[in-house]
């Protein structure tokens, strides 16, 4: 795909010591998958709102943020039945095409982080991280604002925003 | 003709055997050849299409681009008559030959059909359910001859995704299940209760414990089935479901070793050194009970032809085994299960549920020493993919045994340092 | 009678039209302002219970909330102001002592800000730091009476014993803020950028937890009344140490950690039971003189075998710049003097609001007196309580300080908005609580980052500034009080800090 700015393989790295629990991570996941990209329209205009790529967990003062991690032998690949799941050749991500994608859950069952989620909002389809692939940098990394979710590169380098 | 790497079959097992070859060697000729007339297709998804949820084109979990990005030659509607072992050959259906330096078996498994009297006399009418071909074959009876009520023998997961697709279509559906309740491979008798209330609610009956021991014909239709109980259904449709087994005609003359199916090694080799095998024809390591096992599945055949793969190719890779896993929607119920799920010995087990009947919700772990073995998710399945991981990695549970079933259960209630190595890490490698 | 309610301070403004629901707001906020209805799809807030932290307002992702002042309040008239009625309507309902947190708050008289500084003009060349090396290296310690050369066989030798020094790489350390009054998570910051930074940080009364002893060789350990955390391992892990009589934000009072903040972590860096009040009394029960004083000057020496210098830090109180000369004599390597300004975790708002005296003030009068008896040279001057710039860096070196403190303006840079409700322990910018669910808000790395910017910063401004005074190292601008001039000082007050009136010439 021509519209796709991510080219290298990289990786979020979640630091839950630092995650203070706003949950922006989610609003701005949401944000960068909305049709208008503008939160305000994302949260209240007419478009259905994108279900958000991460799972948060809170118990206490323990909390983090959760988003596919883009597995090397990812289970979810493997038990895909239409081939929505692929795996992106350039930067090795795990990608999900929900135009594919029958909602038969078998990456859900797969998935031994349970970072995909079912999403109803159209059809019945998978749910997942992409790792904001038509973006430059994450829409969760940037706007962590205690820097809690990071991103790194292959050699585990991490990689900040110009 | 001769090649470099035979693939007997088309399926999931077949196309992960080619994905993994090319990693390793991006040149050897690959020949892959399939008796079914189709470049390919999930079949999984039938009950999808009987239900008219994807079309046919929809059904390919591979593009047509991928066996020309692959280099591989396709052999469609083709069977393979004849395996020569020692000559390293085989014979297609027709006569030609083909040589091979290594092959890969994935034939698949096959339908049971139980011995029914009357059962040969019929000629229209019966079915079974594992092969797209013989959808099209059912769809175009149902709208020939107008179906509106359908006979299911068996109440195992093909026949009931089978009535699921029937169901989708609006017909209505009579199951006939031998055991004391449905899914009895799957689920235990809670989880089967809810899914039966459920069917129940739709167009479908279910009879228990009995079985159909005649049919009657007419003009060579089916047109009754009586039931061990004594019951007579008329129908004009029966679907066959009472099980799938490995195919092994293939392999029956030949010197491969079979037990239920192809026995193979953790490199998915069976006794000929090249000749190796994968799918629902294989019996292979199963990682919970350390033996082998067939465990017809997607997941599984991937993993083992993929495994396959890396080691035609000369990649040395180990099968570390499966377990069995399913993930399947019922009349809007979403069930996903793991492993044991019905110990026949529940006493060495310990068993921890939660239900709500209401909202068809059934959450049930099985342990073994602190260890998951099991589980059983109905209703809602979000995150069920932890206890694969779980199982997997047999981590001891006791620090967090109460949490398996609370509301908020997720890699928060896992220790600390196993937390933030799977939340760090790089993700899942074998 | 119909009970007064406690004055609102704020006003938590909230723009619907822009507010999108998501909760980020009532998740965030220790005081429990904010609040989401399920059944009218509202967030509201009650603006009672605001502090006036900011930390919605930054968090807020669509800038829907405005922290305001609450304009309609009590009838206020030029006595009577809004704060001192506050005070008793809290005490009428309490009848306790109002706490407070941060440094004084009053319009005490400025004096930073009427001294300017000198430039240079024609007669004497201005440097470009950029282009020219510019020392803001200083050292911290004792100074030789004299420096002895020995000649042998027409080769010098320097055979001057220089007492155990510290070496900054610009006048500013971080002031005593222990672990316990502010998170590990900005004790860790602090550490890190001072050790980044090659400056000092201090624990404070607090010890020193484990996870800071990677910092512990840029660090001054801190010997107080309660002499919490105070072990021979302690004393041998810092760079330098402090004995702290007093303190600008509460001169002549103790300290007081609550019980319940005595958590297993600080109890153990305390060396204190967990669950007991940390009392830091308010004198020094050894201490009653001069003698006194110097006993445990040289008890702490000993203790470290004189390699470490020995501070001690006091309040600026009237007496300063006899005591200042007394501690001196006492064998102090440093004096730190902490000014009126001087901030705090919890003071008593009377104290700190009514008790000292300004700290250009003392400085200026001890560093006086110090020369006039000669004794100068034989410790350091560290100024601190409410250094707010580096302009007030150069002009305490200016007056007589050798290098200045920092805390509020270091917290600053890590967050804190100066709501000064440190006391509460509900510190929503993670810096003044021990509360885990609020402490983890401070990421050290970035507090770290950020104070270690605010130091460069600072560092930048002092070499320009200096190099506009002509001047290339920090040392030749101490005490050199020509290059200050005042601005609408009386006479009395230019005679005690020891500086012209602007407009008078050299």
């Amino acid at each position: 795909m021509s519209d796709k700015k991510v080219n290298k393989p990289r990786r979020i790295i979640i630091r839950e010591e630092y995650c203070m629990g706003c949950r922006l991570c989610e609003v701005w996941c949401i944000v960068a998958h909305s049709k208008s990209k503008d939160i305000i329209k994302a949260y209240k205009g007419q478009e259905p709102r994108p279900v958000s790529g991460i799972y948060f967990e809170e118990r206490g003062a323990v909390s983090f943020t959760l988003q596919c991690r883009h597995c090397e032998d990812a289970p979810c690949l493997e038990a895909c039945l239409t081939g929505a799941m692929y795996r992106d050749k350039k930067t090795g991500m795990v990608l999900h095409n929900k135009d594919k994608c029958v909602g038969c859950w078998m990456c859900i069952m797969a998935c031994p982080y349970g970072v995909i989620k079912p999403d109803f909002k159209k059809k019945k389809v998978a749910s997942k991280c992409d790792l904001c692939i038509e973006l430059e940098f994450p829409a969760c990394v940037e706007h962590c604002p205690n820097e809690a979710i990071i991103l790194v590169d292959k050699e585990g380098e991490r990689i900040d925003k110009e | 003709m001769k090649t470099k790497y035979l693939i007997i079959g088309n399926s999931v097992a077949g196309v992960y055997c080619i994905e993994a070859i090319r990693e390793v060697d991006r040149k050897g000729r690959i020949t892959v050849v399939s008796d079914e007339n189709i470049i390919n297709y999930s079949r999984p998804l039938i009950s999808y299409y009987l239900g008219g949820r994807v079309t046919k084109e929809e059904m390919a979990f591979r593009d047509k681009e991928f066996y020309q990005e692959n280099g591989v030659q396709l052999i469609l509607n083709r069977k393979v008559a004849k395996l020569l072992v020692e000559e390293k050959k085989v014979e297609l259906s027709g006569g030609e030959e083909i040589e091979f330096e290594k092959l890969l078996i994935s034939c698949g498994g096959e339908p049971i059909l139980p011995p029914i009297e009357g059962i040969e006399k019929v000629k229209e009418g019966l079915f079974t359910f594992t092969r797209l071909e013989e959808v099209d074959r059912l769809i175009d009876y149902i709208q020939a001859n107008k179906i509106e009520e359908v006979t299911v023998l068996g109440a195992g997961l093909i026949g009931l995704k089978c009535t699921e697709g029937l169901l989708e279509r609006g017909l209505r559906v009579n199951i006939i299940e031998l055991a004391d309740r449905i899914l009895a491979n799957t689920f235990d008798q809670e989880a089967s209760l809810i899914l039966e209330n459920a069917l129940s609610r739709k167009n479908c009956q279910v009879r228990k414990e009995d079985t159909i021991v005649r049919v009657e014909e007419k003009k060579g239709r089916i047109n009754k089935v009586i039931l061990r109980s004594g019951e007579t259904l008329s129908t004009s449709l029966l679907v066959i479901a009472v099980g799938v087994r490995p195919s092994l005609g293939l392999v029956e003359s030949t010197p491969i070793r079979c037990n239920r199916g192809v026995l193979v090694n953790d490199f998915m080799q069976t006794n000929i050194k090249n000749i190796y095998a994968a799918g629902d024809m294989t019996e292979a390591k199963d990682f919970l009970l350390q033996k082998k096992s067939v465990i017809a599945i997607w997941p599984t055949a991937a993993r083992q032809g993929k495994i396959a793969g890396y080691n035609m190719a000369g990649k040395k890779k180990r099968y570390n085994g499966l377990f069995i896993m399913n993930s399947v929607e019922l009349v809007g119920v979403p069930t996903i299960s793991f492993g044991i799920t019905n110990p026949p010995d529940p006493e060495n087990f310990e068993i921890l549920s939660r239900k709500n009947e209401e909202e068809n919700y059934y959450r049930k772990i099985i342990l073994k020493d602190n260890k998951i073995v099991g589980a059983i998710f109905m209703g809602k399945i979000e995150r069920a993919g932890i206890f694969s991981g779980l199982i997997r990695e047999k981590l001891d549970v006791s620090s967090f045994k109460d949490d398996l079933l609370s509301d908020d259960f997720g890699l928060l209630v896992l220790p600390a340092e196993y937390r933030k190595h799977m939340v760090k890490g790089e993700g899942f490698t074998e | 009678m119909a009970k007064p309610k406690r004055l609102r301070e704020f006003d938590v403004v909230r723009d619907d039209e822009k507010c999108i629901r998501c909760e980020v707001c009532c998740r965030m906020c220790a005081n429990d302002v904010h609040s989401y209805d399920a059944e009218t799809d509202k967030v509201s807030a009650d603006s009672a219970k605001c502090v006036g932290c900011h930390f919605c307002e930054d968090v807020c992702p669509t800038e829907a909330l405005v922290i305001k002042r609450n304009k309609s309040q009590i009838k206020q008239n030029a006595n009577w102001k809004s704060d001192a009625l506050g005070n008793i309507i809290k005490q009428a309902e309490t009848g306790g002592v109002v706490l407070i947190g941060m440094g004084n708050d009053r319009p005490i008289r400025d004096y930073f800000g009427r001294i300017v500084l000198n430039a240079s003009q024609v007669t004497n060349p201005s440097i470009d730091p950029l282009r020219e090396p510019m020392e803001l290296k200083t050292f911290i310690g004792s100074k030789p009476d004299r420096i002895e050369l020995v000649e042998k066989k027409s080769k010098v030798r320097n055979t001057t014993e220089i007492p155990p020094q510290l070496e900054l790489e610009t006048p500013v350390l971080f002031t005593a803020m222990s672990f316990g009054s502010i998170s590990l998570n900005a004790c860790k910051s602090l550490a890190k950028a001072a050790c980044d930074f090659g400056t000092y940080w201090n624990t404070g009364e607090g010890g020193l937890h484990k996870d800071l002893y990677p910092y512990a060789h840029r660090c001054i350990v801190q010997v107080a009344s309660g002499r919490f955390g105070v072990d021979r391992e302690y004393l041998k892990k810092g760079a330098a140490i402090e004995i702290k009589i007093g303190q600008g934000a509460k001169p002549g009072i103790g300290g007081h950690l609550p019980g319940e903040k005595v958590s297993g972590e600080i109890s153990s860096t305390r060396m204190i039971p967990e669950g007991t009040d940390a009392l830091s009394p308010a004198p020094h029960h050894d201490i009653y003189s001069i003698e006194d004083l110097r006993q445990l000057i040289f008890a702490l020496k000993e203790a470290t075998d004189y390699k470490k210098p020995v501070g001690v830090k006091i309040a600026a109180v009237h007496n300063v710049a006899p005591i200042a000369s007394g501690i001196v004599r006492a064998g102090a390597d440093f004096v730190v003097i902490d000014g009126i300004r001087g901030g705090t975790g919890a003071a008593p708002q009377i104290i700190r609001d009514n008790v000292g005296i300004p700290i250009e003030l003392a400085v200026a009068a001890v560093d006086q007196r110090l020369r006039e008896e000669g004794i100068r040279h034989k410790a350091s001057l560290i100024a601190a309580g409410g250094i707010k710039s580096s302009g007030d860096v150069v002009k305490a070196v200016a007056l007589g300080a050798d290098a200045v403190y920092i805390g509020t303006a270091a917290l600053v840079a890590l967050g804190c908005h100066l709501c000064q409700r440190c006391y509460t322990g509900k510190c929503n910018w993670g810096i003044a609580t021990q509360d885990p669910y609020l402490t983890k808000r401070l990421n050290p790395e970035i507090g770290a980052k950020r104070a270690y910017n605010l130091l460069r910063g600072w560092s930048l401004e002092i070499k320009e500034m200096l190099g506009g005074m002509g001047i290339n190292a920090i040392e030749s601008l101490r005490g050199n009080k020509e290059q200050l001039r005042g601005i609408g000082l009386h006479e009395k007050e230019l005679e005690l800090l020891g500086i012209k009136h602007a407009g008078e010439a050299w």
